[in-house]
């Protein structure tokens, strides 16, 4: 039995995209709502950290369109949003822990009606010195877990003073606002008996229904979820959106009534947690070519009020503190910080930007030092293709490393030498304007670090007239996920994709799920779905065989038909006949991702299935008048295994590099020093726009099988092309350093005002 | 009050509505017309544009900050009217899908608007006509692949037809709110006097969207003929109180493409064609790019209470943070601008390019004579509590030699002129430094080197 990939790889559009450019898709707060659905708002702390003394809701209370407000007392069961460490009440308890926690909820009859009586109450809180800083937080031991954690390998407190050279040096990262265009928002559906239908805006709807059930005193089976799609979640809605399913089941039950909840894009932005802004302390060791010899990281990461997702996002910057590197003796210690500020979360690589951009400074510094192309000190340091012998800083064999001949075939296609050398001549004679260039490689593991996470579900139909009805566990934020699982299940049963209908992720239909997160919705969900369709297709082969005495391993599945030796039927007379014989049509899949394990303690195993590579040069030019830089060419070439489908996963490329090269530039989070976020709407606070996208962009697939046995040797492509993004960053410090002798020290996120401050180090005027 | 407007083909009329409900709240909470989509609620993402026409023309609109009495008499179109029931997709609809334009979808409305609206008005300057739309999925190529290849395309029939099918009905002339003319507007800003005047909206609009302030007596601009346009004599432009940014751009970038390069940042697209001038100085911001490049260029303001008329020069109107010569009942009529030889150079530094407010905008009118520095007029914005003129570095320039020495003391004397604070959006050395470079970077230029990183390519 054999199933040519008639589906799988070819580049179709995303399986919404006419209901996109129609305005026809729909997102939570489009559903068609019944009459005397009830709208939400919550009341926020203006303080830091402090005692809640007195509450008074009498204006909010009479205020129009009020129908109830809501405090911690009032909360049937439990008062809890965590995804962790039940740490984080959904409305507060006495004390506050940073400016824009949620203290109450007002439900009234409209949206805007709820927002205006919000601010209608009036709060009192005795403050207390709020912990802001990560120096504040180390100053007083404000940290999640007893120490700092601490990974090694070699010896690198003895061959850190052997080492020929050696460099310190300080990185201080910003965090990042995940500007999902569609903002925060769930609606609940009261049912008979206590039951609740919940859809939110998640990529983890498992978790929404726990937490749903825990609220409402109500087994998991009493709740279900449905998420059709996110406009947008990049990890902001892995954990975020628990606290509006959970405020939207609860004055569901209170009510009786529908109830909805959207943040307002400035609530959601001070609400929600964001991408851990870091600091990375680095000593480095390395002989006179710029291979490292020892190198000893310490990570401080500041992680917000509650513990949410910290911890592993903690591990994860740690397991790619070696990007792509080759490191023998090293150390990496990290500090997980607790701090009155918004509660750090998921976000597009998961840490995993923060460890590798540590990492490519410390590149960027040597090269500075010894006076050579960083791109030289990279190769020297990179990973070796033939894969022998070398590990992780954690001890995990590399085995898969392609970067050496990825790296080569870009800088051969982009001509990288010859344009450092154009640039180096164009900047002698242009005394304001600058140009700069950077290659940046990324390795990134692909798994969840929380081992049991690795597992996927799915539930398959073929209906007697031969469609097929298609759900698995992932859910769908526009990475096109769906539209991939079903070239799958297409290509499984040889139909066209036309006839596979996709379907909301549903917690009633799969149950138990992961959440969409760690880059794995299509190598989990696709491999269990795929187990699926082979279970119903082995059931119609078999059926066939029996019926047409052929053997089963003889029954083709292509081109919308089933060859059973020289007859050939449509596939829904496959089905029908199927049917017909009291077959069931209609299957689970189940995936569990085989060779990982990991002790996160003691910082050794294989928490990953694979590696994926890739790797961006960028050109940028910089006036050094004011620090305004702009990017004139990107080159990419990125390793998506055998890609499944080349047009998805280019735009997976494009937008992580956008994405990755805006954290690094304009995007800056600015917090006062009450801790009040100063950057929460889009008038403060800069993504990238269209003019910034780079004037040249060039993007290639590497297109190569994966070693490990991954869905049709794909690799994962959601979030290890934002680390591409690194190489904009690199490319500014290129251009900085053009202006002077000294070590630039240049900073993220590179606004213009930081590439000023640079520039003026490096030429020893500050 | 009555409104009459067209949605999608059809005649709408709205008796006695709330008048600062937004179209974008009244689409999707009356009308259930979900595809325009609500991001910020504040004018900066796009995701709620919808093709707004006139007899002057089509234009992009943030929905989120477009209340309903700014529709009278406009041709409103949604996505859910771009194309026809049963006809083929709007080209740039069709590309976006060739294209792969869409990932989560959200932004995709909004694009598609102002992308139909550009494909209309044969516009394919695209960092322009969608620096107001932001997607953070795609990295904005694909976006713009398909607005290339929808050029190829006709623009579908019906989309040709819409300006005739403006209504005709206009309110009476007593109605309240909405005044005809500036007499009108006199009379009743001196009954009312405490009323909110509403222009563009792009300012007040967040008053409601995140303030959540009421407007107890909100009076409509935008059918005061008479303060919209730009006319000139000899010696002047005179720009209504009413003229969007969009159209000042349209007719003083041919005089001063400096200036014009710095409006083409003022804000999206959408913003420019909602924003006027008079709102922008009659607000007082100390950040608005509109006021110091006005007084940079000599501008006068022309005031008008009932019916006192009276004028001064821009940069008098600027008392204090917040504070500026206008009594209570007094309305903005005009700008004039004085015609000039071209000696202007904007600079406008913000964090990101497009579309952002300015850190510091700074405005620097260098006539040189012989290798003279004429009468200077040196205006920035975001370096004081007002937009201001640089005296000092005037001082230090004019009648002086052309030289880096001479652009130097002025940089030196511009210490004297502002004491900038620190913000999110920059520091207050920061500030400093780039007010005094911009001084630096416009002799740069005077002198031919390159300072501009648009020119510069890989």
């Amino acid at each position: 039995m054999s199933a040519p990939n008639v589906s799988v790889g070819k580049p179709l559009p995303h399986d919404a995209a006419h209901l996109h450019v129609t305005g026809t898709a729909r997102y939570v707060d489009d559903i068609p709502t019944p009459t005397g659905t009830l709208h939400l708002a919550f009341g926020l702390s203006d303080q830091a950290c402090g005692t809640v003394t007195a509450m008074n809701f009498d204006a909010a209370r009479t205020a129009a369109g009020v129908i109830a407000v809501l405090t911690a007392g009032d909360l049937p069961f439990a008062n809890d949003v965590s995804p962790s460490n039940h740490d984080e009440p959904l409305l507060a308890t006495g004390t506050v822990h940073y400016i824009g926690q949620p203290i109450f909820m007002v439900i009234a009859t409209s949206h805007l009606a709820a927002r205006k009586a919000a601010r209608l109450a009036e709060i009192t809180i005795a403050p207390e010195t709020p912990i802001l800083t990560i120096d504040q937080a180390m100053a007083s031991n404000s940290r999640f877990e007893d120490g700092p954690r601490i990974y090694t390998k070699g010896t690198p407190d003895t061959a850190l003073p052997k080492s020929k050279n050696r460099l310190t040096g300080s990185l201080g990262i910003g965090g990042q606002e995940h500007f999902y265009l569609e903002g925060q928002a769930a609606l609940a559906l009261p049912g008979e008996n206590g039951d609740m239908l919940v859809h939110s805006s998640t990529q983890h709807p498992t978790e929404i229904q726990h937490k749903v059930a825990e609220a409402i005193g109500l087994p998991m089976h009493s709740v279900r979820v449905e998420t059709r799609r996110m406009g947008g979640g990049f990890g902001g809605k892995e954990s975020q959106g628990n606290a509006l399913a959970v405020a939207c089941a609860i004055a569901a039950r209170h009510t009786g009534q529908p109830c909805k909840m959207r943040y307002d894009r400035d609530d959601d932005m001070m609400v929600t947690g964001k991408r851990h802004d870091f600091r990375v302390i680095y000593d480095a060791g390395f002989d006179d070519q710029g291979r490292i010899t020892a190198l000893d990281f310490t990570h401080y990461a500041r992680c917000g009020w509650a513990m949410d997702l910290s911890l592993p996002v903690a591990d994860r910057a740690m397991l790619h503190a070696d990007n792509a590197y080759h490191l023998e003796h090293i150390r990496i210690t990290s500090h997980r910080l607790k701090t009155n500020t918004q509660s750090a979360t998921a976000f597009r690589g998961f840490g995993g930007p923060q460890g590798i951009v540590g990492i490519e400074r410390v590149m960027d510094h040597i090269a500075a030092h010894l006076g050579r192309d960083p791109l030289q000190i990279r190769r020297a340091n990179y990973y070796s293709d033939d894969n022998a012998d070398q590990t992780t800083p954690y001890q995990q064999p590399v085995t898969d490393c392609i970067i050496n001949a990825l790296t080569e075939r870009l800088t051969t296609s982009a001509n990288y030498h010859e344009r450092r050398k154009n640039i180096n001549e164009w900047n002698a004679k242009n005394p304001v304007l600058k140009r700069g260039i950077a290659l940046t490689p990324v390795k990134f593991g692909i798994s969840f670090t929380l081992t049991h996470l690795n597992q996927a579900g799915a539930l398959v139909h073929v209906y007697q007239d031969g469609s097929i009805h298609l759900n698995h566990g992932g859910t769908e934020m526009g990475q096109g996920l769906f539209q991939k699982v079903a070239q799958i299940a297409a290509s499984e049963f040889g139909v066209p994709v036309s006839q596979i209908k996709i379907t909301a992720t549903d917690t009633a239909k799969v149950p138990n799920t992961s959440a969409t997160a760690a880059s794995s919705g299509t190598d989990l969900n696709g491999m269990a779905v795929l187990n699926a369709c082979q279970t119903i297709r082995q059931r119609i082969a078999d059926h066939l065989a029996t019926l047409y005495t052929c053997p089963a391993d003889q029954i083709t599945f292509q081109n919308g038909h089933v060859k059973v030796g020289e007859q050939t039927f449509t596939f829904a007379q496959a089905a029908q006949k199927t049917y017909e014989a009291r077959i069931s049509l209609s299957a689970t899949g189940f995936y569990k991702t085989p060779d990982i394990k990991w002790d996160r303690i003691k910082g050794v195993g294989q928490p990953f299935f694979y590696f994926a590579y890739g790797a961006a040069i960028t050109e940028v030019v910089i006036d050094t008048l004011t620090g305004e830089n702009r990017i004139l060419r990107t080159d990419i070439l990125h390793d998506a295994g055998q890609s499944l489908n080349p047009a998805l996963d280019i735009g997976q490329i494009e937008g992580g590099y956008v994405q990755g090269a805006g954290w690094l530039t304009t995007e800056e989070l600015v917090w006062d020093d009450t801790g009040a976020l100063k950057t929460h709407a889009p008038a403060t606070y800069k993504i990238p726009a269209c003019s910034d996208r780079p004037d040249i962009f060039n993007v290639a697939l590497w297109d190569q099988p994966n070693p490990a046995h991954t869905i049709y040797r794909s690799k994962a492509v959601g979030e290890p092309p934002f680390m591409l993004g690194i190489s904009t960053w690199s490319a500014l410090a290129d251009a900085i350093q053009s202006c002077g002798p000294i070590y630039a020290d240049l900073q993220t996120p590179a606004t213009a005002e930081a590439v000023l401050n640079a520039i003026t180090r490096t030429k020893g005027d500050g | 009050m009555q409104i009459t407007f067209m949605l999608n083909g059809t005649s709408v009329t709205l008796t006695e509505p709330t008048p600062t409900t937004t179209l974008l709240d009244w689409l999707r909470e009356e009308r259930h017309l979900t595809g325009t989509k609500e991001g910020c609620n504040e004018g900066d993402c796009g995701a709620c544009t919808v093709m707004v026409t006139d007899q002057t023309g089509h234009a992009p609109l943030n929905a989120c900050i477009l209340f309903l009495p700014q529709l009278q008499g406009k041709h409103i179109t949604t996505v859910e009217g771009l194309s026809q029931k049963d006809a083929p997709l709007h080209p740039v609809q069709a590309e976006m899908i060739t294209h792969h334009g869409s990932q989560c979808g959200f932004c995709t409305p909004g694009f598609v608007m102002s992308m139909a609206t550009a494909h209309l008005n044969g516009d394919t300057d695209y960092d322009t006509t969608l620096a107001g739309n932001l997607c953070r999925c795609t990295g904005y190529a694909p976006i713009i692949r398909a607005a290339i290849a929808s050029e190829e395309h006709p623009v579908p029939d019906h989309l040709h037809h819409l300006a005739l099918k403006t209504p005709e009905i206009l309110p009476e002339r007593a109605d309240g709110a909405a005044p005809q003319s500036s007499d009108d507007l006199a009379k009743l800003y001196a009954a009312n006097p405490d009323a909110t005047l509403i222009a563009g909206a792009t300012d007040v609009g967040l008053w409601v969207t995140k303030q959540l302030r009421e407007i107890a007596t909100p009076i409509f601009l935008n059918q005061c003929a008479d303060l919209h346009g730009i006319t000139q004599t000899n010696t002047h432009w005179r720009i209504g109180a009413m003229t969007t940014i969009a159209e000042v751009e349209r007719t003083l970038t041919p005089h001063f493409p400096s200036l014009g390069s710095m409006l083409r940042r003022y804000g999206s697209t959408q913003v420019r064609a909602a924003a006027t001038l008079g709102g922008n100085i009659a607000n007082g911001s100390p950040i608005g790019d509109g006021s110091p490049a006005m007084i940079a260029l000599g501008a006068t303001i022309h005031l008008r209470m009932e019916n006192t008329h009276r004028e001064l020069p821009l940069e008098d109107f600027f008392i204090a943070y917040g504070k500026q010569d206008r009594q209570r009942g007094e309305f903005v009529e005009a700008i004039t601008v004085p015609k000039q030889p071209y000696t202007l150079h904007c600079i406008k530094i913000s964090k990101r390019f497009d579309q952002d407010i300015s850190a510091v905008c700074a405005c620097l009118n260098l006539p040189v004579h012989d290798g003279t520095f004429g009468q200077t007029r040196l205006a920035y914005g975001g370096m004081a509590g007002t937009p201001a003129r640089a005296r000092h570095a005037e001082a230090a320039l004019t009648s002086q030699p052309a030289t880096l020495t001479t652009i130097q003391s002025a940089m030196q004397a511009l210490t004297h002129d502002f004491t900038p604070v620190s913000d999110m959006r920059a520091s207050a050395d920061y500030r400093m430094k780039v007010a005094q470079n911009a001084l630096l970077r416009a002799f740069h230029s005077i002198n031919g080197t390159a300072t501009d990183l648009h020119e510069v390519t890989s």
